[in-house]
């Protein structure tokens, strides 16, 4: 094992982090904010791409191409919002339903093809892993952090507006939040719709920085913002109180996650298992609360509930 | 004015489970009542304020809050019009919320939330001003999260928040129920001045029987989804616990069998 070959891919796995970590605060607006765990994204985590390279490869203008990205990501966070809030559907299978349907949209976008390449040559891309080594204002790690930092004011603005109050309070309480006259499912449908479209950005993003986007790209997506989520609570959640440092603390939690994969990758860990790797880191944190609550319950000599 | 007409409501109908919760309730109450609700469980108490508010649809009746038609509205459409307090103290309240962002919350009920900001510095002096009323210190904790305080603090927080935006009615649901008694009597004092103060039309459901004829200038008493007993007036204020027992057994040829009524 060589010390450079680790040092070597450390840029990489930084940008790769900071993109994620756009992705993993539109997982925090639903699973933190709304209290809703919604699936939609690993659908979304493509969708974002398909459209952003689609509509480049068609000649439109960069910055209008992510534009539309994020509308489209929108557009499906109000789907699933329209299955649990008209239809009844628990927030869980709504998300399932839309990712579905995704991939046949995604697909359609990419014009039947599984994936579509852009290269950096041709085409006007805003992040590229080309440039991760370089030190020049088109180093990706450089663009995504202020993507990132646009990205939080922007959550931070909105949520201190009376219809962010309004959405943080259907996550904190709903009934209360009815009580005092909010329209609890308006503002599941909103926040639906502000994660899946800060989603699609992020998809966007990636799908430029590696050149090309793949229809399974957003496979897991709902898993990596739960660590980069779970992560930033272990380690930032003390010291983290205000909201654009916890958004912040998101944004480094997937940072710590890239970088984690790239160790465990360069001990020689099989790629194949890295989702189930992924996967069971966030089952044991997501089992840490229930854990402790169990534990205390016992101290004090009372029936711990399943 | 709250009028409200052959309300009916059954749950789980047509299974086995199958509830009448309301049977046709009939009320009027003019504005400035003060009525205490009483009646064992699954009288319908709790029901009748849960239709007042909208939380589900009401089988048939009407509904008519200070001249509108609420039994279609959904429930945070009517909300402009009342204010709830409930049960369990970790309803009315966000717990992951400041004290301050509460009361603002509750200052736009009725008021479409727009991008203005969801407090201003104005709204917090006011909020001190209120919140030093209550007497318990909050007025220094503005920005501690709900969730930090106890249930007396969180039941007077959700009394000032049903009130801040003056409503047409006050519902109090078994408000001091899960309380310890000194901090139930506080909260039930609290209640009593906030009421008289803004002279506000109000349903308090209780299960305390001397509460309930100490309270207010009206008394009803349910049974079986019904009304069965209206009390108001001189006849309320000469009222006792025995009469009161004595009656309901007259007029629902059953006894009063409810351990938490008789004992407190």
């Amino acid at each position: 094992m060589n010390l450079s070959t680790l040092f070597n891919a450390m840029p990489g796995a930084i940008a790769q982090g900071l993109i994620w970590g756009i992705m993993a605060i539109g997982v925090y607006i639903t699973y933190r904010v709304l209290d809703y765990a919604d699936l939609t994204v690993d659908g979304t985590m493509a969708t974002g791409g398909a459209v952003c390279i689609m509509l480049m490869m068609n000649g439109v203008n960069v910055w209008i191409a992510l534009l539309c990205s994020i509308l489209a990501g929108m557009l499906a966070g109000l789907a699933t919002g329209i299955f649990h809030t008209a239809m009844g559907i628990p927030p869980i299978l709504a998300g399932i339903l839309t990712q579905l349907s995704l991939y046949s949209i995604n697909l359609t976008i990419m014009q039947g093809k599984a994936n579509q390449a852009v290269s950096v040559t041709k085409f006007n891309l805003i992040v590229s892993s080309r440039y991760v080594r370089e030190l020049s204002l088109n180093n990706p790690i450089f663009i995504s952090l202020i993507f990132t930092a646009v990205l939080i004011a922007v959550l931070y603005w909105f949520f201190g507006r009376e219809m962010g109050a309004a959405l943080r309070a259907t996550g904190a309480n709903e009934a209360m939040s009815r009580a005092q006259g909010i329209n609890t499912n308006f503002c599941k449908i909103l926040g639906l719709m502000l994660s899946n479209g800060t989603v699609a950005l992020a998809s966007a993003l990636f799908s430029h920085y590696q050149g090309f986007v793949d229809v399974n790209m957003g496979r897991g997506a709902i898993v990596i913002g739960l660590a980069a989520v779970i992560i930033s609570q272990v380690i930032f959640g003390r010291f983290f109180r205000n909201f654009a440092l916890k958004l912040a603390g998101v944004s480094l939690g997937a940072v710590i996650y890239y970088i984690v994969i790239q160790i465990v990758l360069w001990l020689g860990l099989d790629t194949n298992l890295l989702k189930l790797l992924s996967a069971l880191i966030v089952a044991v944190f997501l089992a840490i609360p229930f854990w402790k609550s169990k534990l205390n319950s016992m101290r004090k000599g009372g029936v711990p509930r399943a | 004015m709250l009028d409200i007409t052959n309300l009916r409501k059954t749950f789980n109908a047509r299974t086995v489970n199958e509830k009448v919760a309301l049977a046709g309730v009939n009320l009027h109450l003019d504005d400035g009542d003060f009525v205490t609700v009483i009646g064992g469980n699954g009288a319908g108490k709790s029901t009748t304020l849960n239709a007042i508010a909208g939380v589900w649809p009401v089988d048939s009746g009407k509904i008519v809050i200070d001249g509108t038609d609420v039994t279609n509205l959904s429930e945070h459409k009517r909300a402009f019009l009342l204010g709830r307090v409930f049960q369990d103290p970790m309803t009315g309240t966000a717990a992951s919320m400041q004290i301050e962002e509460n009361l603002a919350l509750a200052a736009r009920r009725g008021q479409p939330r727009t991008l203005r900001p969801g407090i201003t510095r104005a709204e917090r002096e006011g909020y001190r001003e209120k919140l030093r009323m209550l007497g318990l210190g909050l007025e220094d904790r503005m920005t501690t999260k709900v969730g930090l305080l106890s249930g007396g603090q969180r039941q007077a927080l959700t009394l000032l928040m049903a009130t801040l935006k003056q409503p047409k009615m006050l519902l109090l649901d078994e408000h001091t129920a899960a309380l310890d008694p000194r901090t139930a009597a506080k909260v039930l004092e609290i209640s009593r001045q906030i009421i008289e103060e803004n002279h506000l039309m109000t349903m308090m459901v209780t299960h305390n029987m001397r509460d309930a004829i100490a309270y207010g200038n009206r008394l009803i008493m349910m049974h079986e989804g019904r009304i069965i007993l209206d009390i108001r007036g001189e006849e309320k204020k000469n009222l006792t616990v025995e009469a009161l027992l004595e009656q309901f057994a007259r007029v629902s040829g059953d006894e009063f069998v409810n351990d938490r009524a008789l004992l407190s």
